[in-house]
């Protein structure tokens, strides 16, 4: 293990091993309202072995890919069309910048009313989160291509449908990714927000079961699962990013 | 029949431009910065709007876009695709062109050699050095085998020594390929090493083509010559050979020496703002001459002298700043150098 990564491990050790003593030093008649981390991972360990656990985040791991695929493929799609063509970038984008503010659970009333309770409407709110990021990072990365690198592909030749998959596309790379690896981890705090309001499955509703039962260790178990779940989708998108472009930039 | 044509181009900067360049011919496009050099480049490439007419091989291309009309463009800035090594930089327009495989093997193996740049093949841009992306950006043109080579200013962002190698490989080049080249200049030395012809460009407009000769020695108009630069001119009384590539010449009784290699010299020309002034005499025995200050003009940041030498009278430009450290004033003797790589020479009985 090289020095780098034991100075990145030391510290979480240190607070589990925080975390353990103090909550066992404040222990108080067998019940705590924060339960010692061997508590949680044995909780932990009862969710996974009874498929509760499995179960839930499988929901909601299904909305996100779901959603998600479907938010960033649209938003990439329009983001093109959009940085490429100024005349539908000028119809678009009055509307667009009106719409981007609303927080994506802002929608989730009229969403309940349109959609009832049911998959499409965490979907929905999925496609909204990640619809606009990334939308306005494909313009943004398509719009900061050094306009003479455009002029030389066509010089050489390209037609402008070339010039934009083998030139603009991959120099706009880092921009979609950067909107991507955003998103990505958003979309998680978003579900568990729509589950925990309106959806009776997932992540959300098994932490708002947890809460009516006062089972504090359910919660922390929950907590866990959703940091480690953002933190791997943000690393994937970062990994895919660095693949893609780190041999050129 | 010229390979390209252009009949009274006129645009935004350019005005009623008429311009024949010949097969095989490299023409420099001389002038100021902002006088449509560029323009003219970006109109033949069909990069911007225009009216009027331009003809490739005798053919008007008005309609055809730029990735059809077989330019090569060199741009002042290499721009090299900074997402693609070396190789696919050079083979973006074969595989454009859906080069078979083997074929774009045996081009880009040709070009890399020609250019001298195979152990750059699988780099990135930002792994080059400036002289480096600058052979790299040179073959990516060549590679699409274009009719018509345009050079935007290529030496421009380049050191001098890089700059005086990669200007004898565009000639080189030029020559051995044969490939019709417009070359964009604002520097008079390199437009008189690289060109078969100068057109001086001014305001929009063509104002004079010929020979390098034709233009420092017979400017048509004020703009050429104020572009050219106040130029001594003299004739010649006798051009003596000295061996060595140099050449003695008399001009009213004082014998300056020239860089010349065969020929009589009718003429020499030395530009006002390249003849050093010293208060002493300096180091150098070659075209070294003592005067004296006879007339001196301030003129914005620069004094206009005039220096007389026995019967000869040369017109000096200098910084005032220096002027005025030396100390000069009318009447004072001073020393004139007058530098050999800037005594322009003209062949003639």
């Amino acid at each position: 293990m090289n020095k780098y990564r034991l100075w990145n491990i030391l510290p979480i050790v240190v607070f589990v091993g925080l975390w353990e003593s103090i909550t066992r030093l404040q222990n108080m008649d067998g019940h705590s309202f924060f339960p010692p981390f061997s508590t949680v991972m044995q909780e932990f360990y009862y969710l996974i072995i009874n498929g509760v656990l499995v179960k839930n985040l499988l929901r909601s791991l299904i909305r996100i890919l779901i959603g998600f695929s479907a938010g960033s493929v649209a938003g990439l799609m329009v983001g093109i069309v959009m940085g490429w063509k100024e005349a539908v970038n000028k119809i678009f984008h009055p509307v667009f910048s009106l719409l981007y503010p609303i927080p994506a659970l802002g929608w989730l009333p009229i969403l309940l009313l349109w959609f009832g309770i049911g998959e499409i409407l965490p979907i929905t709110i999925i496609f909204i989160c990640s619809f606009f990021p990334v939308l306005y990072n494909t313009i943004t990365g398509i719009k900061s291509v050094n306009k003479d690198l455009i002029t030389v592909a066509e010089t050489l030749g390209a037609p402008k449908f070339k010039i934009l998959t083998t030139v603009i596309l991959p120099l706009a790379l880092p921009n979609i990714f950067t909107g991507l690896r955003l998103e990505a981890g958003m979309a998680w705090r978003v579900i568990i927000a729509a589950e925990m309001i309106a959806i009776p499955t997932g992540i959300g509703a098994l932490l708002m079961k947890a809460e009516s039962l006062l089972r504090i260790d359910i919660i922390i178990v929950c907590l866990m699962v959703l940091s480690v779940m953002c933190f791997s989708f943000e690393k994937f998108f970062l990994f895919m990013e660095r693949k893609l472009t780190c041999k050129w930039r | 029949m010229p390979a390209i044509e252009l009949q009274g181009v006129t645009n935004f900067i350019l005005d009623n431009v008429n311009l024949k360049i010949m097969d095989k011919e490299l023409l420099v496009l001389l002038g100021p910065t902002g006088a449509g050099k560029t323009t003219i480049l970006n109109t033949i490439a069909g990069l911007i709007p225009y009216q009027g007419s331009i003809l490739i091989d005798g053919q008007p291309v008005e309609g055809v876009p730029t990735h059809k009309r077989r330019i090569g463009y060199f741009f002042q800035n290499p721009a090299l695709f900074p997402h693609l090594d070396v190789f696919s930089n050079i083979a973006y327009s074969l595989k454009i062109k859906k080069f078979p495989a083997e074929e774009l093997k045996k081009k880009m193996r040709e070009l890399l050699q020609l250019m001298q740049i195979e152990h750059l093949a699988h780099r990135y841009p930002k792994d080059l050095s400036g002289g480096e992306k600058h052979r790299v950006a040179l073959a990516r043109v060549l590679a699409s085998s274009p009719r018509i080579l345009l050079l935007d200013e290529p030496l421009v962002s380049t050191d001098m020594r890089f700059s005086k190698y990669f200007q004898m490989e565009l000639r080189r080049l030029q020559k051995q390929l044969e490939i019709t080249t417009l070359y964009v200049t604002h520097d008079f030395i390199e437009a008189e090493e690289m060109g078969d012809r100068i057109a001086l460009v001014y305001g929009g407009r063509i104002e004079q083509v010929g020979t390098y000769q034709e233009v420092f020695f017979s400017p048509k108009n004020k703009n050429v010559s104020r572009f050219v630069g106040e130029q001594n001119i003299f004739s010649c009384d006798y051009s003596k050979p000295l061996g060595n590539g140099l050449v003695e010449v008399g001009i009213r009784g004082l014998a300056i020496v020239v860089h010349h290699q065969e020929g009589k010299v009718s003429k020499i020309a030395i530009p006002s703002g390249h003849i050093g002034v010293y208060n002493d005499s300096p180091r150098s025995k070659i075209n070294n001459f003592k005067g004296k200050l006879i007339e001196m003009r301030p003129l914005d940041t620069f004094l206009q002298l005039k220096v007389k030498i026995g019967e000869v009278v040369f017109l000096v430009e200098m910084q005032k700043s220096v002027g005025e450290e030396m100390g000069l004033n009318v009447g004072k003797e001073i020393f004139i150098v007058l530098k050999l790589p800037w005594i322009k020479v003209l062949n003639g009985g």
